[in-house]
């Protein structure tokens, strides 16, 4: 996984409740056996016409969103399905960083397995971001994983916090199982302990 | 309850760190494991405890008869290939297209008997919160926990907060277990569970089967909530008795009586309540594109303006355009061209009885196509056993082969730009059902009263033979 650190980007503006993974990738694209190969169908109902053609009314194909590493969206982000294609299809597109208000529990959780940062903010810092994003070209936030914190160059200092487990996860680049691997023993204590119930 | 399943099962609770919690059961499917199989295979690693794991195909398999001979959708049928060999290389159990127990992974596991009372239960799949209804800890996961899981049998968890949701009074004649979670996501709304753990309680749990315990239990991910419990009693215990994997004989008393233990106990607390009156439930029809987005059957759909928050304002205005609905309409004016009975939520043998009682002697509208996906090989047969193919069959329904199927619209069922279906699945999202189709959740009697209609009726009114 890669590392997370510190990060500053233009935002590409959401700005929509509930965006669920149904529509961060369709379940057409599901049926892939790789961890890749995703990026091009995130948000494929939204993102193109019938003929194929980039929707030019999805505001994440505008060209001034485009490069942006850090999105930013609406409440209940992620709902829905378990499936990590999701955040896999998000980081694909050039997504190293999402900030909103909320997150569905899964996908918030998929999202740090990944190295892709779920930041939440409160909703008058998300509301300061989208507006600011959405006004006019290159408006860039710095997201500060050590110092949790979300700032802009127009005086937006807001502080997030996060599970020090999985800031330390992020900022490594450790992946869980490797970590749990050094637990072995303490399974196998566990396991020894579970005679036959009944 | 929750407090003494979570307890059993710490591994253990390293300083700063999120607790390890051993897993009793894991659900695989073919969607969301090849990645994880396939990283075990990059990190030479094993899987722990192949005989705590069971997979199926459920998916991404087609519904039609040709399907044990060929899948014709040549990346599904890699996918599918590509768990069998998953499953013959590290020794998994595998309930394939051709077994009796193969069916969709929330079905077979606890008509199997493998879903027990205060277990740890995980699947690759959001709706594993469908095995809490027998008072076990149940909840969906991503791939790389998935790929965690199958490695070491454990889990890292930050313990949960607690809600109880308690369903008091009883349900009238026509009201069932699905518009009771309808009427709770209604009230808490599709993130008002996020970050807990429920536990349903009241009268009207008590009196559900398992099939509707199972039901509410299945929709609680839709609440925002990953797990849901109910807990056990005898209405659990005889349901599971005689199943293949449950304990027999004097091994099932002693097994019950520590079920029993496990139930909540009179002073549990909470760290928040919510209260349903089941008493005046109606049958319950979502409007809009999240299962939040619902109302009664005798209401209207809303308009935008009835909503003070601006965000659920504006969410209500892309939803009923893409819904292509009008506030102000009567619920039952809505026309459908589809009818789904079949998903986790809702295709077990006790939904297609009481959907067969709305159907027998009647005949689909002709301007509705209605199918029927039975959750499990198993639950078709024996709904094949006691005639309720025929009853569907002759009022024109198609009757299909099991799997997940229209739910998600994974394989080849899927919903045409505009088409309007009424569903007993979980989700309404846009495109869920296949791109640009409608889909209104209702209960399976609401279902198959809405196909006999052809548009959206309100099944307490309904007569049956």
């Amino acid at each position: 996984m890669e590392k997370f650190r510190k990060l500053t980007s233009i935002v590409a503006p959401l700005d929509r409740a509930n965006v669920d993974t149904d529509q961060i990738i369709p379940k057409q694209f599901l049926k892939r056996i790789e961890r890749t190969g995703f990026g091009e169908f995130a948000f494929f109902d939204w993102r193109y016409l019938e003929d194929g053609v980039l929707n030019p009314d999805f505001i994440l194909n505008e060209d001034r969103y485009l490069g942006a590493n850090i999105l930013a969206g609406g409440r209940n982000f992620g709902s829905g399905s378990s499936r990590e294609h999701a955040p896999w299809a998000l980081m694909e597109m050039g997504y190293k960083a999402i900030i909103s208000t909320s997150f569905a529990d899964i996908f918030r959780n998929n999202c740090m397995q990944n190295g892709l940062l779920p930041v939440i903010l409160e909703e008058a810092e998300v509301d300061t971001i989208m507006a600011r994003a959405l006004r006019g070209t290159g408006y860039e936030v710095t997201v500060d994983l050590a110092s949790q914190t979300v700032k802009d160059d127009l005086g937006l200092n807001a502080d997030f916090d996060i599970d020090p487990f999985r800031k330390n996860s992020l900022m490594a680049g450790l992946d869980d199982v490797g970590v749990t691997m050094e637990f072995s023993k303490e399974i196998d204590l566990y396991e020894g302990s579970q005679t036959k119930r009944w | 309850m929750f407090e003494k399943i979570w307890a059993r099962h710490i591994v253990a609770e390293p300083q700063d760190q999120p607790a390890l919690i051993y897993i009793d059961l894991h659900l695989v499917h073919e969607v969301t494991s090849p990645q994880a199989f396939e990283a075990l295979r990059l990190t030479n690693r094993k899987v722990r405890r192949p005989d705590l794991t069971i997979s199926t195909v459920d998916h991404n398999l087609p519904t039609d008869d040709t399907r044990s001979e060929v899948i014709k959708d040549p990346i599904a049928r890699i996918q599918v290939d590509t768990l069998r060999k998953n499953c013959e290389e590290t020794g998994i159990t595998l309930y394939d297209v051709d077994s009796k127990a193969q069916g969709i992974v929330h079905v077979i596991g606890p008509e199997q008997g493998y879903t027990q009372p205060g277990m740890t239960i995980v699947c690759g799949d959001s709706h594993t919160s469908t095995h809490g209804a027998f008072g076990s800890l149940a909840f969906g996961i991503g791939t790389s926990e998935v790929e965690h899981v199958l490695a070491t049998q454990t889990l890292r968890q930050r313990k949960p907060q607690t809600m109880e949701v308690r369903f008091n009074g009883e349900l009238k004649q026509g009201v069932t277990a699905k518009d009771m979670i309808l009427a709770a996501i209604g009230k808490m709304g599709t993130a008002g569970g996020t970050g807990y753990v429920i536990e349903y309680t009241g009268a009207a749990i008590r009196g559900l089967d398992m099939a509707g315990r199972m039901t509410v239990c299945n929709m609680t991910i839709e609440a925002g909530a990953r797990a849901g419990l109910i807990a056990p009693d005898e209405t659990t215990f005889e349901w599971m008795r005689g199943r293949k994997f449950v304990p027999k004989g004097e091994k099932f008393d002693r097994a019950a009586e520590q079920w029993r233990a496990l139930a909540s106990d009179e002073d549990a607390t909470f760290d928040t309540l919510i209260e349903i009156d089941c008493d005046d439930l109606e049958p319950f029809v979502t409007w809009g594109t999240n299962p939040g987005q619902v109302t009664r059957i005798t209401d209207k759909v809303p308009s935008p303006e009835d909503f003070d928050d601006i965000a659920d304002r504006s969410s209500a205005e892309s939803a009923l355009e893409y819904m292509g609905l009008k506030g102000g309409t009567a619920i039952e004016d809505i026309q459908i061209d589809r009818v789904f009975i079949g998903s986790c939520t809702n295709a077990r043998i006790e939904d297609l009885r009481s959907a067969s009682q709305i159907v027998k002697g009647r005949k689909v509208a002709s301007s509705v196509r209605a199918q029927i996906m039975p959750g499990s090989t198993l639950t078709k047969l024996l709904a094949e056993k006691e005639g309720l193919d025929q009853i569907f069959m002759e009022a024109g329904f198609e009757w299909r082969e099991s799997g997940c199927s229209m739910c998600l619209g994974m394989n080849p069922d899927i919903l045409v730009p505009g088409e309007r279906c009424a569903s007993t699945s979980n989700r309404n999202f846009e495109g869920r059902q296949g791109k640009g189709g409608r889909t209104h959740l209702v209960s399976p009697e609401m279902a198959a009263a809405a196909a006999i209609s052809g548009h959206f009726v309100d099944v307490r009114d309904w007569e049956t033979e």
